[in-house]
């Protein structure tokens, strides 16, 4: 869900962060003595010593001591000891933005959360709610790599200077709840949690909630009010989480992944993890590749990797052939689709996606060759975002129905050609209007339908007519 | 019943913000509405930076009483620098904030809006009752498009059933535009947490989870705020369109707070009440006793005089004979001999003339039905019966110390204000009297009004609270103070709130009464009790819309005549010899003076039924009978008596603040033992309805008390008891 304030937000955020990033070249040039840095002009084919999650295909232990052997809990403490400036300042270097979807600079993001203590203690909570369709990164972190999540909650916490960590974890996630549980369990035993973790007098504690299944609650607000116990309706903004969150308290919601990669950064340097990918869009990221291609998988990529070399490289091909290709939705179910000639060449990250009207969202990439019926991809999301609307605002509640009641008559071709321009109006209507980004999500894909696929709608509903007069025909010869 | 709900955590920031204001000068942001400069304090949200300039938002689901919820997105404005139109209900200005309310981009956003609001509403105004006075048909008309695009062929509209919520308020479902503003009101302001939303996205449900009774006394209240026709009210179902009926503007008696209501009627018939707001009473509610208890005007009424013949049946005569009748036997009982109670509804003008008679026929007998000590100076202080620093001080509050009353049942509204303040202040509450359920959280301190003594020892954790308070209150009952327990309960709160209030701004010591006649009885000379009638045997008695069966035939001499002058045949005028048809609240001009002592005026609406009149000329016309002619002849004239006997009683919405709070100490009897039960009368829901003569007389009335009671035993009832009606 988190992914679905892509573009709007986005373009927004991408303005200020632009002019964070333009000032911390300016720094860094300043002291490599004038040498313009060389920006690197292609990307992708990660190595395996520059990836974050190293179990991510579960292949070794997930627990302390696997986790261990991997490099997790290596000198947590003294990144611990080097204080919450230290850390903000990695991260800011690093250029993580959130994996969540909605792409917020993270380093900026947890500085919000620095403000003197007023009495009220500070939260992290690390939104587990991994519901949007298509992706499934933060569930391989989870089960496999739990130590990352645990590590990163304390750094992260030790950063904004928070008392505990909520996990938020999807209630479909048994298993990964159990596990991440026993993590924890683990890092309490071992004296990483707790009261004085590590020996470095900070006391953290981490929990794990386990939601209903509602994919509202992967939105940071609606995400607190069910933590708190209430359903999960968006709160209206302001007042911010950093303000008023969790129980009434400064919290700041972050996704797993992003909480996930910041030890690795604390480690790394945030140089390293920002010698990856464009300006603006650094790292490393897991991409969930799902759909029509030969072998669907999450794998960690370079950022601004091509997506025909990730499909080609990673998952071997699109079915049929990439000349087979159809359409792809690159950042999971709330963003627009691409046809297959920005496929070609477009470049997985934050700016290139907004640029081909589309957005990274999740990274979740999902793949539709000629074989599949376009329309009912796009009618079965809006069944989902219906289903999923809480009904809490008006435009979101009356118009993910109107739009999915009206998708599926457009499957069959039933409808007017004038109902097109009608329901890219209608969405419209709903982008930007609702409390959340739910609107928006529900509103885009239909949009990406209506952009780049208006003749194949029209070729149906002509279809349908055409069908209709000959029954019409049959019937009057007959009488 | 948590203190503050998540929704509310914007409202107690607010508030934070408000006091730190206080404490600070309270700095101004200039924002620009559609090009006009204003300054404004900050925190104040965009929307009421508009009202400010006359710029009037649309909007459904923000209510000024209500925390802000933000659903509904009508209220779009466009602000410079934002890509997206925002919620002006709950967007707070900011510095140099440029909004505009009229622009094309706005009004697209809300025809946007409107259009998904009508997508699903059944458009059934012709036969909605909310017809005419509904926000979505007037909003409509600016932001709506004559012609809707859902080809309802296909795709169809939604359909809910109706709840069935008890029987005093109609439920639409299908009308419902989903604001929340009843739910909120039921959990903010009601404490009916079973009212929610149940269900996402389109299938969301307004309801009580499962069916059953909205076991509030405030639920009336829901009916006004709902924007659209989805809660109606069942009296009132299908009678009238608002552009037929009239309006007029008074005041209510079913309490002793004098809330100000609304009564609408057409061609002289009463169809309906509604609040009236008035920030210093009833802010914008009223109870459901003042709302639906007028359907009881219309029945078991006295519509002409009659006289008790020779065989003891009562029989209709003309009003000359009655007249005649009545001011013989006035004229030829002896003074002593005399007597006149009044009961609880009456006006002041009605109670200055009947004591004006007596006293031309030199007798002082004159008594409320209602008791009051005659200790700490009695009625003749009036800080001794009076809610002396107000209703609205509630809100101000940090400690509120209820004896012997239970506001909830008393004074609804007065009780929400409380609620308020709980909610959004940290006010401690203590209790003395029964362990009601009431809408906040407090500590019980015993049945006995010996916890005071407690008290005023400084024992206890609540003792403590309240000798910290800066604003301490003390909220009795009237009804706890009654009889030699009563004498010595009021001075002993006297030296309490002495004690508490010592160098500060409140007065701490309130009376609540409970009825609405009370406080103008006492201000105008009544004695409070009948306890002297069952001293000497009286001859000749004259009740006034007394009818709560304090006197009876058994404490008269066993040939006393009794005179019973009132609006409904009821205990007054089982025992009466002669009656004379008097007329409602609704029906005659009046001051009523309410608990606090502030003078109010209620309006005609209607004239009274069949022969009766209005009651202080029925005195009037007695007097002139009988011989000795009451010197005024108008309304105008009568006034001016009321000016010379207490002339605060026309400076009318004022509330008088009543001196000689440390003479009624000095007076005061702080002896006698004081270990009395002080439980109210009033302590379950179906007590509430039916509390006086109008409301015993009320269908409605009845069958919401039947519903409580059957709430009561089985709130969870898969087929509801009370039938649907």
């Amino acid at each position: 869900m988190a992914s679905a304030a892509v573009s709007l937000g986005a373009r927004l955020i991408g303005q200020k962060a632009s002019k964070v990033a333009v000032r911390g070249v300016v720094t860094s040039a300043q002291n490599s003595n004038a040498q313009v840095k060389q920006e690197k002009t292609s990307f992708g084919n990660l190595k395996d010593s520059d990836r974050i999650f190293t179990n991510l295909y579960g292949r070794h232990d997930y627990r302390l001591k696997g986790a261990m052997a991997r490099g997790d809990w290596h000198k947590t403490k003294e990144i611990i000891l080097k204080g919450s400036d230290w850390i903000l300042g990695e991260l800011k270097t690093s250029g993580l933005r959130g994996r969540g979807g909605a792409g917020f600079p993270s380093g900026m993001k947890w500085g919000f959360m620095n403000k003197p203590f007023d009495g009220r203690p500070k939260y992290l909570v690390v939104n587990a709610d991994e519901g949007e369709p298509g992706t499934c990164k933060d569930r391989e972190i989870m089960r496999h790599d739990p130590h990352k999540l645990i590590e990163g909650c304390l750094i992260g916490g030790v950063a904004m200077g928070a008392r505990a960590a909520y996990i938020y974890i999807r209630g479909e996630f048994y298993n990964e709840a159990c596990i991440l549980q026993e993590a924890i369990n683990e890092a309490y035993k071992a004296g990483y949690l707790g009261k004085d973790c590590l020996g470095t007098g900070y006391n953290f504690d981490v929990f794990v909630h386990r939601g209903a299944g509602a994919y509202i609650c992967g939105e940071e607000t609606a995400l607190i009010e069910s933590l708190e116990g209430k359903q999960g309706k968006p709160r209206l903004k302001p007042p911010f989480p950093a303000d008023i969150g969790l129980f009434g308290c400064p919290t700041t919601v972050t996704n797993v992944e992003t909480v996930a990669v910041a030890p690795t950064i604390c480690r790394r340097g945030g140089d390293w993890f920002a010698s990856f990918g464009r300006e603006r869009n650094r790292g490393t990221k897991l991409f969930c590749i799902s759909g029509q291609v030969n072998n669907p998988c999450t794998v960690e990529e370079e950022m601004s990797v091509p997506l025909k070399d990730l499909i080609e490289r990673h998952c071997g091909g699109v079915i049929g052939g990439w000349d087979n290709l159809l359409a792809i939705i690159p950042g999971g179910s709330s963003v627009p689709l691409m046809p297959k000639n920005v496929c070609d060449t477009v470049l997985m990250d934050f700016d290139a996606l907004v640029a081909a009207q589309s957005g990274l969202g999740t990274a979740a990439v999902i793949v539709m060759n000629k074989q599949t019926d376009i329309v009912k991809c796009i009618a079965r999301l809006s069944l989902f975002y219906k289903h999923e609307s809480c009904g809490q605002c008006t435009p979101c509640r009356e118009g993910c129905n109107w739009l999915n009641k009206m998708m599926w008559r457009f499957v069959d071709g039933k409808a007017k050609p004038s109902e097109i321009d009608m329901m890219w109006e209608l969405s419209k209507q709903i982008e930007g209007h609702t409390i959340c980004a739910l609107g928006d999500a529900a509103a885009w894909p239909v949009q990406g339908l209506i952009r780049h696929f208006r003749p194949e709608l029209e070729r149906r509903m002509a279809e349908f007519h055409k069908q209709v007069l000959a029954e019409q025909g049959a019937k009057q010869i007959s009488q | 019943m948590h203190r503050v709900g998540g929704q509310l955590v914007r409202g107690v920031k607010a508030q934070q913000k408000r006091s730190l204001s206080a404490a600070l000068p309270p700095k101004k942001v200039e924002v620009f509405i559609d090009g006009k400069s204003l300054l404004v304090d900050p925190g104040m949200t965009i929307l009421q930076a508009c009202a400010l300039v006359g710029v009037d938002i649309p909007r459904f689901c923000y209510h000024d009483r209500l925390s802000i919820a933000g659903n509904c997105r009508m209220c779009l404005v466009e602000v410079e620098k934002s890509v997206k139109p925002v919620a002006s209900c709950a967007m707070p200005v900011m510095n140099g904030m440029k909004v505009k309310t009229n622009s094309d981009f706005v009004r697209k956003a809300r025809e946007g809006v409107m259009e998904f609001m009508l997508n699903n509403h059944p458009l059934d105004c012709p036969i909605c009752d909310q017809g005419g006075e509904c926000d979505l048909q007037d909003q409509a008309v600016a932001f709506g498009s004559d012609r809707g695009r859902l080809q309802s062929r296909y795709d169809g509209k939604r359909a809910l059933e109706d709840k069935n919520i008890g029987p005093l308020v109609k439920t639409v479902m299908t009308r419902c535009i989903q604001c929340t503003r009843c739910v909120r009101f039921a959990n903010e302001v009601a404490a009916f947490p079973d009212f929610g939303t149940t269900g996402r996205g389109q299938d969301l449900q307004i309801g009580t989870y499962v069916e059953k009774f909205f076991a509030s006394e405030l639920s009336g209240n829901i009916i006004d705020i709902c924007p659209v026709g989805a809660l109606t009210s069942k009296q009132y179902a299908f009678t009238a369109r608002p552009w037929e009926t009239r309006k007029t503007e008074s005041v209510d008696v079913m309490d002793g707070t004098g809330s100000n209501i609304v009564l609408s009627h057409r061609t002289g018939e009463l169809l309906r009440v509604i609040p009236k707001i008035n920030d210093d009473i009833n802010e914008e509610w009223i109870g459901d006793q003042s709302r639906f208890a007028v359907d009881g005007l219309k029945v078991q009424r006295l519509l002409t005089p009659m006289i008790r013949g020779p065989d003891g049946q009562l029989k209709p005569a003309s009003w000359e004979e009655a007249l005649f009748t009545v001011a013989a036997k006035l004229r030829e009982t002896p003074a002593e001999q005399k007597a006149a109670v009044a009961g609880g509804l009456n006006d002041v003008e009605s109670l200055v003339a009947l004591k004006d008679l007596f006293n031309r026929f030199n007798s002082e007998n004159v008594m409320t039905e209602e008791e009051f000590p005659e200790t700490s100076g009695g009625s003749d202080l009036r800080s001794n019966y009076v809610f002396n620093d107000g209703i609205a001080s509630v809100e101000s509050a940090d400690a509120i110390l209820l004896v012997g009353t239970n506001p909830r049942f008393e004074a609804p509204t007065l009780n929400a204000r409380i609620r308020k303040s709980f909610l959004y202040s940290d006010v401690q509450i203590g209790v003395i009297g029964a362990e009601t359920e009431l809408t906040y959280e407090y500590d019980y301190l015993g049945a006995s009004a010996k916890a005071i003594d407690d008290i005023l020892a400084g024992k206890g954790d609540f003792a403590k609270t309240l000798n910290s308070a800066n604003t301490p209150l003390i909220i009795v009952g009237a009804q706890a103070l009654k009889g030699e327990a009563g004498a010595a309960l009021l001075g002993k709160l006297q030296q309490l709130a002495d004690k508490l209030g010592n160098g500060k701004q409140v007065k701490v010591l309130n009376v609540l009464q409970r009825w609405a006649g009370q406080a103008g009885a006492q201000d105008v000379g009544y004695k409070a009790g009948t306890s002297s009638i069952r001293k000497t045997p009286i001859k000749f008695l004259y009740l006034l819309g007394a009818d709560e069966g304090k006197v009876t035939k058994a404490n008269l001499d066993p040939s006393a005549f009794v005179v019973y002058q009132g609006h409904h045949g009821d205990a007054g005028a089982e025992m009466a010899d002669v009656i004379l048809p008097g007329s409602a609240y609704t029906e005659k001009e009046g001051t009523y003076v309410n608990t606090e002592g502030r003078s109010q005026r209620a309006y005609p609406a209607v004239s009274p039924p069949g022969d009766a009149r209005v009651d202080w000329k029925i005195i009037r016309a007695v007097s002139e009978v009988a011989g000795k002619a009451l010197p005024y002849n108008d309304l105008k004239e009568i006034r001016q008596r009321l000016n010379e006997i207490a002339p605060h009683l026309l400076r009318y919405r004022d509330l008088e603040p009543s001196p000689f709070v440390k003479q009624a100490l000095q007076l005061a009897q702080t002896s006698g033992s004081i270990d009395v039960d002080v439980s109210p009368a009033l302590r379950e829901l179906s007590d509430y309805y039916q509390t006086n003569v109008i409301s015993r007389n009320s269908r409605s009335m009845a069958q919401a008390k039947k519903a409580a009671i059957e709430n009561k035993s089985n709130p969870y009832a898969e087929e509801p008891i009370h039938a649907r009606l």
